[in-house]
């Protein structure tokens, strides 16, 4: 085997991006969904975890990893609706109520998920895009999860509902004017609701990815942060599907940063290589926000950006 | 409205009288009561669902947590830094902030003040604690104080960054503690040195519970009259209420927001150092265990007031203080207790949209029916 040299890390990188992008992805993609519609879900994070417990429970019991993906659609579906519902109500403030879901879907998947900490589900396939290379490095990097291509599809498939579809339209209505939404006769709440539940199943997705593929096992640090990071990647990406995409594989790629310096035998400061992503994040949110001019291509409803 | 009351005095009590004011009063506490036993009600049907029976549930709680008088010292040891991780959620939320990553102020609060107790180790304890605690409330007060700033300064949104801080905390502590500042002698802990003697903070006298309590409730009643009594929390408060109004009649915002913040963040970082210096003796991964989580939702249970803080911060360490006996007693996983505050916190919650709408809260508007 010939060998790569310094190679090995931006290799790794890429691979290891988009390994860790996927659930980013999913979750981003549920909360530009929600966002859009005028309402934030801080409790994403909750659902993303509880997404990767109730996939992992379903998949070892059923032995159909498919099935675990659904379930995790489904659980993530009823959290989002709880979350739509009870922001509903008027005067409750959404971003608290993020909080709360947050801790009660991490307490709900702990609680439910202690069984399944030792058990081993099958995994979610993946195809392999480096049958051409010889390296098995490269072949590894390239070995692309099936639910990574999926969530690609779905951004372009969501920037195209925002710009061409009716139902696009009605969720922008909403998510910027209100008003404007009731003066169409549409119903800003059902809608918000509905959004929410959808933008809730995407991050079920998300969690099972974490719990089915990579890293493909079901304990209680199996998200540190991942949701609520896809949160603030939201507001990186400008509300913009393909931006996700692209801002995914970025925060993918920050992820795998101290996972890749460990396997080639970096060790001295691993916890703070481990610490990028967030560094990364806040950067970003500090760079991309203003304290006077509103942001561009914001919902106008949004409490975040009001 | 004045006009009906006067023309008949005895068919209602006055609007301001003491019944009106306790009316007023009322709605502050009888609304939050509700809504926290909605959640234990909600919780209670959570578990008969799987078989568990809830009083066995709350009855062990208060056997555990408030029976004995040794429950009672370790409630109140689990109270103190929960009284300083609410404060840190209570303080910004009076100007209208959701700062929610009080756990990295604990523990970077924490991880200095065991740094300190390293490098003075020698030293006498009249400069070696002072160091300690000025240490951990720099730390903590740069910690949070910079995610108000961030929010003034930059609209960073602040509920996000203070998470983001809180991640980023628990991580250099864990780069500290098994890089730089490792103990040698710390095998499977890695942690900072061990304390000498003459730094440990000790007990109340009499009370067996270490001084982190007394300092959290006079922190506590401190922060309350700092809010309600003094010119300061009065311009924090309309700056919660109304930003732009606050702008415009030319109040310091960006001031206050940062000082809060700091304050806050201070407070947290004290909670570090009564942790390092009066439980664990050590700075390690222990510090990082929830208590800034905690603390969220007893700030939102107290509705940001400093004294109502303290009860509720007991009743919550009451509950994390008796969660060992459950797990064994009842056989249930140990994430119990945080389905038990999911249900508490978003009870809590929607009973925001409860206020104004029961009359007999309202004086002024008991002529009208």
């Amino acid at each position: 085997m010939e060998d790569l040299g310094l190679w090995v890390i931006p290799l790794a990188i890429l691979g290891g991006a988009i390994r860790v992008s996927t659930p980013f992805l999913f979750v981003s993609l549920g909360e530009v969904l929600t966002e859009r519609s005028g309402r934030i879900n801080l409790g994403l994070e909750g659902t993303l975890v509880f997404g990767a417990m109730s996939a992992y429970a379903i998949a070892y019991l059923t032995g159909s990893p498919w099935l675990g993906v659904l379930a995790a659609a489904a659980g993530g579906a009823l959290f989002g609706l709880v979350h739509g519902l009870i922001c509903s109500l008027p005067r409750v403030n959404d971003i608290a109520v993020g909080i709360a879901m947050m801790i009660l879907g991490m307490g709900l998947a702990f609680y439910f998920g202690k069984p399944y900490v030792q058990p081993v589900a099958p995994d979610l396939p993946s195809i392999s895009f480096g049958w051409w290379s010889d390296i098995p490095q490269v072949k590894a990097a390239l070995r692309v999860n099936v639910l990574f291509l999926i969530g690609a599809v779905l951004a372009f498939a969501m920037w195209w509902m925002f710009r061409a579809t009716k139902v696009g339209l009605i969720i922008r209505v909403v998510g910027d004017s209100t008003d404007a939404a009731r003066a169409m006769g549409l119903q800003p709440a059902l809608i918000r609701t509905s959004a929410t539940a959808a933008g809730g199943a995407f991050a079920g997705v998300g969690g099972a990815y974490l719990s089915l593929f990579y890293p493909g096992s079901w304990n209680e640090g199996i998200s540190s942060g991942q949701g609520l990071m896809a949160v603030a990647l939201v507001i990186f990406a400008r509300w913009n599907p393909i931006a996700c995409f692209g801002a995914a594989l970025l925060f993918g790629g920050a992820g795998a940063l101290g996972p890749t310096l460990q396997s080639v035998g970096v060790s001295e400061g691993y916890y703070l290589f481990f610490a990028a992503p967030y560094v990364l994040t806040l950067g970003v949110l500090i760079v991309t926000s203003s304290p006077t001019r509103a942001m561009t291509g914001a919902p106008g409803e949004l409490s975040i950006t009001k | 409205m004045t006009d009906q009351t006067a023309s008949n005095p005895l068919a209602t009590p006055s609007p301001n009288g003491f019944l009106g004011t306790l009316a007023r009063r009322s709605e502050a506490v009888i609304l939050p009561l509700s809504a926290l036993l909605v959640g234990f009600a909600a919780f209670s049907i959570f578990l008969s669902l799987q078989g568990k029976s809830p009083t066995e549930f709350f009855s062990l709680t208060y056997r555990a947590g408030f029976g004995t008088a040794f429950s009672w010292q370790n409630t109140l040891s689990r109270t103190a830094p929960l009284l300083f991780a609410a404060l840190c959620v209570a303080l910004p939320a009076r100007l209208g902030l959701v700062v929610i990553g009080g756990e990295g102020a604990i523990v970077l609060g924490g991880v200095a003040a065991g740094a300190m107790g390293v490098i003075f180790t020698n030293s006498s304890g009249l400069i070696a604690v002072p160091m300690m605690v000025a240490s951990a409330i720099i730390f903590g007060a740069l910690w949070i104080g910079s995610v108000g700033a961030l929010r003034h300064y930059r609209g960073v949104n602040e509920t996000i960054a203070s998470l983001l801080m809180a991640y980023i905390a628990i991580a250099l502590m864990n780069h500290l503690v098994e890089g730089p500042l490792r103990d040698p002698a710390s095998l499977n802990k890695p942690s900072t040195a061990p304390l000498a003697e003459n730094l440990r903070v000790g007990d109340i006298p009499g009370w067996e519970v270490h001084w982190g309590l007394a300092f959290g409730m006079l922190s506590c009643v401190l922060a309350w009259v700092l809010i309600d009594k003094t010119t300061w929390g009065f311009a924090a408060r309309i700056v919660g209420g109304n930003m732009r109004a606050a702008q415009v009649q030319g109040l310091p915002v960006g001031r206050l927001i940062v000082g809060f913040t700091a304050l806050g963040g201070a407070l947290a970082g004290l909670a570090g150092f009564f942790e390092v210096t009066a439980v664990h003796g050590a700075a390690n991964a222990s510090l990082a265990t929830g208590y800034g989580y905690t603390g969220i939702l007893i700030a939102f249970l107290a509705r940001h007031n400093p004294l109502a803080i303290i009860p509720l911060a007991i009743l919550l360490a009451g509950f994390e203080a008796s969660s060992g006996l459950i797990q064994r007693r009842m056989d249930l996983p140990d994430a119990t207790t945080l389905v038990l505050q999911g249900f508490v916190f978003i009870s809590i919650l929607m009973s925001d949209t409860l206020y104004g709408r029961f009359k007999i809260f309202a004086p002024e508007r008991w002529r009208s029916t």
